[in-house]
C-alpha cells in the first residue's frame, strides 16, 4: 500500500476541549499543525457535559483557589498529584475568563456576570458549606464549550483533518515521538502524520463497559496507541460509576430521583437498601448505592431477561410531584427508556461515566515515564491532555466540572509547552524510520486476511460483559482475578476478528475492529491494575478492603498512596509516588486525612 | 414475543456496486431496543457492511442524521415502534451520498462557515467576563443548542436547489445567533453580508426546518428576526 507523508510542527489526535483548546494555542502561536479527528469537532464527546466547569469566580459566594485545591484533593482521595491539582484551579479563572472572550454563551447572574451553581464535593472553605463554583450554560454546558472552541478554530485557521482515525504511534530508536499514522475513513488511504510535536487528546475509553454513559467513539484510541508503543497507562483502575444510569442506553437518570422519594426494587420487588443503608436506604452516598445494586445483579436478584439491572420505582409518587419536580427525568425515562415513571419503574444500572487514569503527564502536559530511576521523565516530543491523560488533578475520584476544566487547562498548557519546546530548538524534525507504518499496515492486512474469525461485536459483547461484570463498581478479590484470565482470553479473540466489509470507502466495520484493539489495552490495564491495588481507595473499593481502625475507609496509605503504571510489554505494573508538594512553597499542603463528607 | 423489524435500506459502495440499491433486511430486536439508532446497530452485526455515522447516542452530536420514512430526524431520537414498516432508511437528500447512509457534508458546513461562525469583538478585551444581562442571554436561547446535524438545511427545497448560494437554515439560525449576541460588535457587517437576493432572501418561509428540527429550534423565525433587523436598520 502506498502511505503518503504530511509534515507539520505538530500533530493533535483528537477534536474534543482539550485538542481544540491545544489547537488554539498552537494556531496562534503560528505553527503549523494538524488536528485529526474520527468525527467532525463538533461531535467529540465532550459536547455531552452537562452541568460546567469549575473555577473559583466567586460570582455569587466567596470562593477561593485554597479551597478548590482542597476539595479536589479530597475528591481524589489524596491520590491525585498536588502540583498539578494547583496548577489546574489557579489557571481556572483564566481559561473560563477566556472562554467567555471566545463567544461561549454562559448563563448570567443578575449582575450580568457568569452564572455559577453548586456542585458535589465543592466547598466553601475547606468543606464548610456549598460553594457556587460550577460555571454553566444551563444544563448544555459541553456543547456550548465545544462550539465556541470550534468556532474560535475556525477564526485561527486550523487545519483540521476530518474523519481521519489515527491508527499508531511513530517512535524512532531513542524514543522520540515523531507522530502518528492515520487512516481516512472516506478513502481508505493511511498516511504518515511526521511532525516536531505529537499531542493526545483522544478522550475516554467508557465503552470498555457494557453499560457508559460515554458515546460510541470513546474507545481509548489515544491509550491503544500508547500502550502499543511501550508508554505505560497510569492509575487505570479508577473509574467513576454513577449508580443510576438507564440500563441499555446507559443515560444519566439524576440522583434527585430518589431525593423525592424514589426506591431502587429487585426482581422479586425488594426495596434492598434497607438490608445495605438501613438508616438512609436509598439515598445512602452513591458508592454505597452502586455497589448495593451490583451485588444484587451478580446474586441473581437482577430484573429482565438477563436478570441485568435494577428497577427505580417511582410509581408511589403522585403525577403531580413528578411533573413538577422531576419532569426532565420523565421525558428521558419516556425517550429512552421507554416508560412512563408515573405508571412504571425505571431500569437502571450503575453506569461508567469517566476514567481517571490515562496516559501519564506531568503538569506542564508531557508525557513523562520511568527512566534511570526518576519516574518522571518526559517523553520528547509527546503531549496528552484531557481524559486521555492523567497529570493526576482526579486521582482515584473525579469531582463534577473538574473534566471541562481539565481539558481546557491542560490543552492549553500541554500546546504551550510544545510551543517553547518547538521555539526553542528543543524539538526539530527528526528523521522517520524505514518501517515508520509497518505495524499499521500489519494491523490492516492481519484484518484484511482474516478468514475465519469471530465478528468484531461477539468479542465487544464479551469484553463488555466481563469488565462490567469483573471490575465494577464493588470490586471482589477472586472476581478480579478471575476477570484478569478472562480480559487475557478476550484479547486473543481480538486477535482473530474478521470482518465481511473489504471496501475501501467508509468501511466502519474496519473502523470498529482497530477500535476493539484499543478498546482490550485498555480493559487489560484497568483489570490487571484493580487486581493488584489491594485496599479501598475513591472510585476502587474491594470486599477484601473494608473500613477498619487501622485503614479508615479501606485506604491504605502505607503502601497504597502511590500511582499505578501498567506496561503492555508482560503485562508489567510498576508505581510511582503520589506528589503531596505543591507547586509552589508558599502554597500549603492538603494534608492526609480520612475522607468523610 | 420476538420482535422483528423490516428495513429497506437505501446501499450504494461506490467501491463495488455500479449504482444504489435498496436492500431489504431484517433483525430481530431485544426489548431494551428502543431507538431506530439501536436497531441500525443491530442490522450492523448482522451486516457489518452497512456504513452510518453514529456518535454520542442521545441526541446531542448530531452525527445520526438521516431520512427516515421520508422525513430527516436522528436515529438516536427515534422511536422505532412509531415507524411504519418496512422502515425506509435514505441519506439526507440533497448532499452528494459518499456511501450508503453517509453523505458528503462539505456544502453545509461551507455554508455555516461562510458567516463567520464565531463572535466578533475588537474591544481589548476586559480583565474579567463581558457582562451581558440575564434578558440580553436570553435573546441566545433557541439559538445556540444548534447541533449542525442538517435535518433542516436538507429538509429545505431552496437549499436543494441552490447550497452553493443559499446558506440554509442552520447557517442562517448560526448567523442569527452571532447577530443577536450583545458582545459581538459586527452586526452591520453581518447583515450586509446577508443582504443577498440568494444567500438569505432565497427562503421562502416553507418551514420544513421547523418541522424536522430534533432539538427543537425554529431557523424560520431567526431568519425572520434577521429580516426585520434588515428592514429597521433600513429605515
Amino acid at each position: 500500500m502506498k502511505v503518503a507523508k504530511h509534515t507539520f510542527d505538530a500533530v493533535i489526535v483528537g477534536a474534543g476541549g482539550a485538542g481544540l483548546r491545544a489547537a488554539l494555542q498552537l494556531a496562534e502561536a503560528g505553527l503549523r499543525t494538524a488536528v485529526l479527528t474520527k468525527v467532525f469537532p463538533t461531535r467529540s464527546h465532550t459536547v455531552a457535559a452537562q452541568g460546567g466547569v469549575a473555577a473559583s469566580l466567586g460570582n455569587s459566594t466567596p470562593d477561593h483557589w485554597h479551597w478548590h485545591m482542597y476539595d479536589t484533593v479530597k475528591g481524589s482521595d489524596w491520590l491525585g498529584d498536588q502540583d498539578a491539582i494547583e496548577f489546574m484551579v489557579r489557571k481556572a479563572n483564566e481559561v473560563v475568563i477566556e472562554l467567555e472572550h471566545f463567544g461561549m454563551p454562559f448563563d448570567r447572574t443578575d449582575e450580568g456576570k457568569i452564572y455559577q451553581r453548586p456542585f458535589g464535593g465543592h466547598s466553601m472553605n475547606y468543606g464548610e458549606a456549598p460553594v457556587m463554583r460550577s460555571c454553566a450554560a444551563a444544563d448544555r454546558t459541553g456543547h456550548a464549550m465545544l462550539h465556541a472552541l470550534y468556532q474560535r478554530n475556525v477564526r485561527a485557521r486550523t487545519h483540521f483533518f476530518v474523519e481521519w482515525m489515527a491508527l499508531d504511534l511513530i517512535r524512532d530508536s531513542e524514543g522520540h515521538v515523531l507522530g502518528v499514522t492515520a487512516l481516512e475513513l472516506e478513502t481508505g488511504e493511511v498516511a504518515i502524520f511526521h511532525a516536531k510535536a505529537t499531542i493526545f487528546a483522544t478522550g475516554g475509553a467508557g465503552r470498555i463497559y457494557h453499560s457508559s454513559t460515554n458515546a460510541f467513539i470513546n474507545t481509548g484510541d489515544g491509550l491503544g496507541m500508547a500502550a502499543r508503543a511501550g508508554i505505560p497507562l497510569e492509575d487505570m483502575e479508577f473509574w467513576q460509576f454513577h449508580p443510576t444510569g438507564v440500563a441499555g442506553a446507559g443515560v444519566l437518570i439524576t440522583e434527585g430521583v430518589r431525593g423525592e422519594g424514589g426506591i431502587l426494587r429487585n426482581c422479586n420487588g425488594e426495596r434492598f437498601m434497607e438490608r445495605y443503608a438501613p438508616n438512609l436506604k436509598d439515598l445512602a452516598s452513591r458508592d454505597v448505592v452502586a455497589r448495593a445494586m451490583v451485588t444484587e445483579i451478580n446474586e441473581g436478584r437482577g430484573c429482565g431477561p438477563n436478570k441485568d439491572y435494577v428497577l427505580l420505582d417511582i410509581t408511589h409518587l403522585s403525577p403531580e410531584i413528578i411533573m413538577k419536580r422531576l419532569p426532565g427525568i420523565r421525558e428521558i425515562a419516556i425517550q429512552f427508556a421507554g416508560v412512563d415513571p408515573i405508571k412504571e419503574p425505571i431500569p437502571v444500572v450503575p453506569t461508567c461515566h469517566y476514567m481517571m487514569g490515562g496516559i501519564p503527564t506531568n503538569y506542564r502536559g508531557q508525557v513523562v515515564v520511568p527512566k534511570d530511576g526518576d519516574p518522571n521523565v518526559p517523553v520528547p516530543g509527546f503531549y496528552a491532555a484531557g481524559e486521555c491523560a492523567c497529570a493526576s488533578v482526579h486521582g482515584a475520584n473525579r469531582l463534577g466540572t473538574n473534566s471541562l476544566l481539565d481539558l481546557l487547562v491542560f490543552g492549553k498548557a500541554s500546546a504551550e509547552t510544545a510551543v517553547a519546546d518547538i521555539k526553542s530548538g528543543n524539538l526539530t524534525l527528526r528523521e522517520l524510520p524505514k518501517d515508520a507504518a509497518e505495524v499499521s499496515l500489519a494491523r490492516l492486512a492481519r484484518l484484511e486476511n482474516q478468514k475465519e474469525g469471530e465478528p468484531v461485536a461477539d468479542v465487544l459483547l464479551e469484553l463488555q460483559r466481563t469488565m462490567q461484570k469483573h471490575a465494577g463498581v464493588f470490586r471482589f478479590k477472586d472476581m478480579l482475578e478471575e476477570g484478569v484470565q478472562k480480559i487475557l482470553a478476550v484479547e486473543e479473540r481480538v486477535r482473530r476478528t474478521a470482518i465481511r466489509d473489504h471496501s475501501k470507502v467508509w468501511n466502519t466495520a474496519r473502523m470498529e475492529a482497530l477500535e476493539l484493539e484499543n478498546l482490550i489495552e485498555v480493559a487489560k490495564a484497568t483489570m490487571i491494575s484493580a487486581a493488584a491495588r489491594k485496599e479501598s481507595r475513591g472510585a476502587h473499593v474491594r470486599d477484601d478492603c473494608p473500613d477498619t481502625p487501622e485503614f479508615p475507609n479501606g485506604r491504605n496509605d502505607k503502601e497504597w498512596l502511590k500511582h499505578t503504571l501498567w506496561f503492555r510489554d508482560g503485562n508489567r505494573l510498576e508505581y510511582k509516588p503520589v506528589n503531596l508538594k505543591p507547586l509552589n512553597p508558599d502554597t500549603q499542603p492538603i494534608a492526609l486525612a480520612k475522607r468523610t463528607y | 414475543m420476538t420482535r422483528v423489524v423490516q428495513f429497506r435500506i437505501y446501499r450504494y459502495d461506490p467501491d463495488k456496486d455500479q449504482k444504489p440499491y435498496m436492500q431489504d433486511i431484517s433483525v430481530e430486536l431485544e426489548p431494551t431496543d428502543k431507538k431506530l439508532l439501536q436497531a441500525l446497530v443491530r442490522v450492523k452485526a448482522k451486516d457489518d457492511s452497512l456504513s452510518f455515522r453514529r456518535s454520542c447516542r442521545e441526541g446531542v452530536c448530531g452525527s445520526d442524521a438521516m431520512n427516515i420514512n421520508g422525513k430527516n430526524g436522528l436515529a438516536c431520537l427515534t422511536d422505532i415502534d412509531s415507524l411504519a414498516q418496512p422502515i425506509v432508511l435514505r441519506p439526507l437528500p440533497g448532499l452528494p451520498v459518499i456511501r450508503d447512509l453517509i453523505v458528503d457534508m462539505t456544502q453545509f458546513f461551507k455554508q455555516y462557515h461562510s458567516i463567520t461562525p464565531y463572535l466578533i469583538n475588537d474591544d481589548p478585551p476586559p480583565e474579567r467576563e463581558r457582562l451581558q444581562t440575564p434578558e440580553e442571554r436570553e435573546e441566545l436561547n433557541g439559538v445556540y443548542e444548534c447541533i449542525l446535524c442538517a435535518c433542516c438545511s436538507t429538509s429545505c427545497p431552496s437549499f436543494w436547489w441552490n447550497p452553493d448560494k443559499f446558506v440554509g437554515p442552520a447557517g442562517l439560525l448560526n448567523a442569527y445567533r452571532f447577530i443577536a449576541d450583545t458582545r459581538d460588535t459586527a452586526t452591520n457587517q453581518r447583515l450586509d453580508d446577508l443582504n443577498d437576493p440568494y444567500r438569505l432572501f432565497r427562503c421562502h418561509t416553507i418551514m420544513n426546518c421547523v418541522d424536522v428540527c430534533p432539538k427543537h429550534l425554529n431557523p424560520t423565525k431567526a431568519i425572520g428576526k434577521i429580516k426585520e433587523l434588515m428592514v429597521s436598520r433600513a429605515v
